[in-house]
């Protein structure tokens, strides 16, 4: 069975690219055959987030078109054998989607046997994001403690409750908030939103809380994906996400500011 | 010493104003209650609201955040209510 999951926000800059990469390549070490979408026709990123932008021949779009086979288009990663990349196409716009396209590709791919299609969505509400949720089983609405992306997201989750596949099919999607660019000491301050702020205002409970921390941007300069970061709290929290988002019961980490020992402040531990 | 500090930052604590992060929080739960039900209210509002305010300016001089229409829901869900408040512009 292959399930389609949409890493979505509404809100642009949020971490839904880099969320994307990390949840892939979470799924496929955890033994997941998956293959993770671009959906931001004309502004690829995907690609370079991964690691794999010099290896781009064919895109999604070629494949919608019958100009590629679907094949020749999946870039293989080289980190596991598992995990394709399918790169959104840089040089045309957002209607060369279709829906009865998209459609065609997300079978084509089920029939390959894959375990996970991630759909990675661009920000904003247009066609790109309207067909990156529409056959979900499950959305990843990645948000941070800040209110236009609170806010936004609260728009994205009441698309995914009306405008899907599975609501026209008087079904539900699964829905999970991923909070990220989180500041445990700012929280403590007063001066940025809680989880238990957040899950309240959008009546939804956390899937995962990603820290702020320096090594999400060192990753996306290498294009390593941080989730492989083992020893960084922002891979730490991922692998934790993916661990709840295959049905693990796992406590959150990093969620609160540590606080430092009298050793570790006399020798700065 | 930690302790004093300590002492010193619950005071300001006390002391201090609501903090940014709930003020945010207020901020947001108006919008996103406002915008739910507003997305479980039917198509027609708006139109309904502007033909309303069409026939009433027919009679009345008002202006145009004169008319309210809302749609409730009771709390099962079952029992459909439209309110509508139309405010008449002061007397003198």
């Amino acid at each position: 069975m292959t399930e389609i999951i949409v890493v979505t926000s509404g809100k642009g800059g949020v971490g839904k690219t880099t969320s994307s990469a990390s949840l892939a390549c979470g799924l496929a070490k955890a033994g997941k055959k998956t293959v993770v979408i671009d959906f931001d026709v004309g502004l690829r990123n995907l690609d370079l987030i991964m690691g794999c932008e010099r290896r781009v021949v064919y895109d999604f779009v070629n494949v919608v078109h019958g100009e590629a086979s679907l094949k020749q288009a999946l870039i293989k990663d080289k980190r596991f054998d598992n995990l394709f990349v399918l790169a959104a196409s840089q040089t045309r716009d957002k209607d060369a989607l279709t829906k009865e396209g998209v459609e065609k590709v997300l079978n084509d791919l089920a029939a390959e046997g894959f375990d996970f299609i991630l759909c990675d969505s661009p920000a904003g509400i247009e066609k790109g994001a309207f067909l990156a949720m529409y056959y979900a089983d499950r959305a990843v609405v990645v948000v941070n403690p800040e209110v236009s992306s609170v806010r936004d997201s609260d728009r994205i989750l009441g698309l995914l409750a009306s405008k899907t596949k599975k609501a026209e099919d008087g079904e539900r999607i699964i829905e999970h908030l991923l909070l990220t660019r989180y500041n445990p000491a700012r929280v403590e301050k007063g001066e940025m939103l809680s989880i238990a702020d957040v899950e309240e205002i959008l009546g939804l409970k956390v899937v995962g809380v990603v820290p702020e921390s320096p090594e999400v941007l060192q990753s996306s300069n290498s294009g390593n994906p941080v989730i492989l970061d083992e020893a960084s709290d922002a891979g730490q929290a991922y692998t934790d996400a993916v661990a709840r988002i295959l049905g693990e019961e796992r406590p959150m980490r990093f969620t609160t500011v540590e606080k430092k020992s009298f050793f570790s402040k006399m020798f700065g531990g | 010493m930690g302790l004093l500090r300590n002492l010193i930052e619950q005071l300001e604590k006390l002391d201090s104003k609501p903090s940014s992060a709930s003020t945010a929080k207020n901020r947001l739960q108006i919008l996103v209650s406002q915008s739910r039900r507003d997305a479980s209210a039917p198509d027609y509002m708006p139109r309904l609201r502007s033909e309303l305010l069409e026939v009433i300016k027919k009679y009345v001089q008002v202006n145009d955040e004169a008319v309210k229409v809302n749609f409730e829901k009771d709390k099962d869900g079952i029992q459909e209510v439209l309110d509508i408040q139309i405010a008449l512009p002061d007397k003198n």
